[in-house]
């Protein structure tokens, strides 16, 4: 009879010969265009990420369904999961490269940051929308990272501008308090530069709260700072597990939510609705539509959600992280168009994906035609400014769901545009011979 | 029948003391190191080169630093993480100070670096031992874990507070960065990681070697005999540090190409750690078959069911691996608590006897 260590080393035997024996990825087929999602549905992020990744997801499978793909060529979807890890996000990126990626959504700082010396080695772009390097976008310097709509630094300027704005005038910030509490990795200190530039100009005191990976869930300490120093205003930088944790944090030590302001990312109605009702007031940055009366949103429901193709929970279509999940998938189907109507050709390739991006040009009609009329702020991308710089604007959460708040705010880009065309100038310096731009301007 | 000794005569000293006595274990290695130099870089591709292999032997390399100090000296170590942090933080910086240096020799001196700060978290193992002392380790790997995130100098004041690893040649070829080709980053590794694999078992069999497994097996007895504790166990914290630096340098300048201090967390030291136990305590080759198991099989099961061509869910996939990798590690520890290894002797004596067993 077969005893336990015989069947083990049995087992053991047969996984070894397994290992060694499939380990042939099959060549694709080349009559589609290849789009790999980097999402992530696990781990401590999952909470944002999901809805991230079915508004991914359902854009584009809704293109496929009702027009057939872009310029009537399907488009192969691939989704590979990476729990927000850099480590699996490499493995994603090395393991879909190979199939004729056009483009890749990292859907995390750390992972982006690993991604962009690969990008012109490569020659696949990445779209890191909204999140990333701010330095990137500096397109002369970083031909094949876009981060459209707007950098971190945008953002950080326009939660200043707004403070001041509610303080009437920018030079009140002058002795005021500013708190600052943010996830202590490369997403949350990303800003810190710019706001450590604008507390000096305006005279303000920035406060540092950061919060580790690990103790997102406990945030009680960093609080306790914040009742002790009473800033007048609380700007946070979370993602994941941290925004709920924070704004119910917040509630119980009586912050007052409307001096609490989030970036784009804490703008989860999951997340503000983690604080009941003491949550109202709470506002948060944003620049894609809020709720779901947009023609486009309705044939998603339609053709992916309604026929059975996705994940999605038809009640979370209109939530902010699905919608912008949506932004990133129109912004990544019109650069497939663009680039479809540059080159000619119906398949395209990363370069040429490269070149659509390049010449985006997300107009008012466009986006009417797309069926998300004010979905988003038009946006256009040059071959100099690889974000744009759009305008952003302020929403906030009404107890049961968000409300815009105010008009469209245009970041300081008089001064965020020269920090960070150093700061390109720094990194290009530190990762020396950083390659000159060669790519041809498609504008 | 396929693994007998018998007519293997040893007519010198030499030939009783070599690394390899007897004729199979020496084919069986040729083969394998003959699969790895010529096969695998004539077959393989971008993908299983560098998701698959280059992190395989970077995790062996660490996997043989902790059984270094846990398998082979007794002291249980949950710093690890942090110790191949230091040797990351040190390559990075050196090749910041000197760019014009070779980045292989800076990889490998970065080690020292490691190699000092293990020593010195390895004080305490004189006075206390086995968990208290992994109480101790854990503290050392978040303080060292706070040091990557709050001395910028560390990480030359990025805004990101990652390390990029930055271009650099050697040999004429482009080693490092996001150019150096595949197949020049995994000879590298591999090239290291056999040197130090090749090291360390003639350091083990020997008087060192043989120190550390006194110290393991019995303190006070080997002090009775004259085996110094103090020395000994530094000794051990120190080339365990050196061995997990170089791979947690290799992990960042020849796989990761940038890495933010959580790649150096406590997952990490847990996961070197359970290579380690999986793979056999105090034996080289269960660290290749611990860091196969704990890396190889969760790649290989998430990305099996795409090349055949079904379509499951991606975070359905993760879910499965997870539960399929928990599961056979639970099964392999309850069948065999010694490791890999030991299943791997097992084995030889079956194929010793067959096909006659008894």
């Amino acid at each position: 009879m077969m005893n336990f260590k015989q069947f083990a080393l049995g087992t053991a035997v047969a996984l070894g010969v397994g290992l060694s024996g499939a380990m042939t990825p099959a060549a694709q087929a080349q009559d589609s265009n290849y789009v790999p999602l980097l999402t992530y549905r696990t781990g401590p992020f999952a909470a944002s990420g999901i809805h991230i990744a079915n508004g991914m997801h359902d854009y584009l499978k809704m293109l496929n369904e009702r027009d057939g793909g872009i310029g009537g060529v399907k488009l192969e979807l691939e989704e590979c999961e990476t729990g927000y890890n850099a480590q699996k996000g490499v493995e994603c990126y090395e393991a879909t490269k190979g199939k004729g990626a056009l483009v890749y959504n990292p859907y995390s700082t750390g992972i982006t940051l690993q991604l962009i010396p690969k990008a012109g080695v490569d020659k696949i772009p990445v779209l890191s929308m909204g999140y990333g390097l701010s330095a990137a976008a500096d397109g002369t310097t970083f031909p094949w990272v876009f981060n459209v709509p707007d950098t971190y630094w945008d953002g950080a300027s326009v939660v200043i501008k707004y403070i001041g704005e509610q303080e009437g005038g920018l030079e009140n910030l002058k002795g005021k308090k500013i708190g600052y509490i943010f996830l202590d990795a490369g997403y949350g200190r990303e800003p810190i530069p710019l706001l450590e530039q604008l507390a000096e100009k305006y005279g303000f005191e920035l406060l540092q709260y950061p919060v580790g990976v690990k103790e997102m869930q406990n945030q009680s300490s960093q609080w306790l700072n914040v009742r002790r120093d009473r800033p007048d205003y609380m700007v946070m930088w979370g993602w994941g597990a941290m925004n709920p944790t924070a704004i119910k944090e917040a509630v119980k030590i009586r912050y007052p939510m409307e001096k609490f302001i989030g970036v784009w990312w804490s703008a989860g109605d999951d997340d503000a609705a983690a604080g009941g009702e003491g949550a109202k007031g709470y506002k948060a940055m944003n620049f894609s539509g809020v709720g779901r009366d947009f023609p486009a949103l309705d044939d998603i429901e339609k053709y992916v959600v309604g026929a059975g193709l996705s994940s999605t929970d038809a009640e979370t279509i209109g939530g902010t992280l699905y919608n912008r999940g949506v932004l990133n998938s129109v912004i990544i189907a019109e650069g497939i168009r663009t680039a479809q109507e540059l080159t000619g050709k119906k398949v395209i390739t990363g370069e040429d994906m490269r070149m659509g991006l390049e010449a985006l040009n997300l107009d008012e009609a466009r986006l009417k035609e797309l069926g998300l009329e004010g979905f988003a702020h038009p946006m256009k991308v040059t071959c100099e400014d690889h974000a744009g710089s759009n305008p952003v604007f302020i929403q906030e959460w009404n107890g049961k769901k968000w409300q815009q708040a105010s008009g469209w705010i245009e970041p300081m880009t008089d001064l965020v545009r020269p920090l960070l065309e150093q700061a390109a100038a720094e990194y290009a310096e530190k990762n020396a011979p950083w390659p000159k731009r060669t790519e041809p301007c498609p504008n | 029948m396929f693994y007998r000794e018998a007519g293997q005569f040893k007519t010198s000293y030499k030939a009783d003391q070599a690394l390899m006595p007897i004729l199979q274990d020496r084919v069986g290695l040729t083969v394998i190191l003959l699969i790895a130099f010529v096969a695998i870089p004539a077959f393989a591709n971008d993908f299983f080169l560098t998701s698959i292999m280059i992190p395989f032997l970077v995790f062996s390399l660490a996997a043989i630093g902790l059984n270094v100090l846990t398998g082979f000296c007794g002291q249980l170590s949950l710093g690890t993480g942090a110790f191949m942090g230091v040797g990351a933080y040190a390559a990075y910086k050196l090749t910041t100070i000197f760019p014009d240096a070779n980045v292989i020799v800076m990889v490998l001196l970065s080690g020292i670096f490691s190699a000092a700060i293990g020593a010195v978290f390895g004080l305490p193992s004189l006075r206390i031992k086995g968990l208290y002392l992994a109480v101790t380790t854990l503290a050392a790997q978040f303080f060292l874990e706070w040091c990557f995130i709050r001395i910028p100098w560390l990480y030359n004041y990025n805004a990101s507070g990652a390390i990029e690893v930055p271009h650099r040649e050697a040999f004429g070829v482009v080693v490092s960065g996001a150019e150096a080709t595949p197949i020049v980053r995994y000879f590298i590794v591999l090239c290291i990681t056999v040197a130090i694999a090749y090291l360390m078992a003639n350091v083990l069999r020997g008087r060192i070697g043989r120190s550390w497994m006194m110290i393991r097996d019995m303190d006070i007895a080997a002090e009775l005999m004259g085996i110094r504790p103090l020395q000994t166990k530094l000794m051990a914290f120190a080339v365990s540090s050196y061995i997990c630096g170089v791979a947690g340098a290799m992990m960042v300048f020849f796989w990761l190409n940038a890495a933010e201090p959580s790649s150096y967390s406590i997952s990490l030291s847990f996961q070197i750690l359970f290579m380690v136990i999986l793979g056999g305590l105090g034996s080289l080759g269960g660290a290749f078959m611990g860091a196969a198991f704990i890396w190889i099989l969760p790649v290989f099961l998430k990305f099996i069911p795409g090349t055949l061509g079904i379509d499951v869910a991606a975070e359905t996939v993760e879910h499965v691996t997870f539960m399929i990798v928990g599961a056979l590690i639970i099964f392999f520890l309850i069948v065999e608590p010694h490791g890999f290894a030991r299943l791997w002797q097992i084995g030889k004596q079956k194929l010793r006897v067959w096909p006659f067993p008894y």
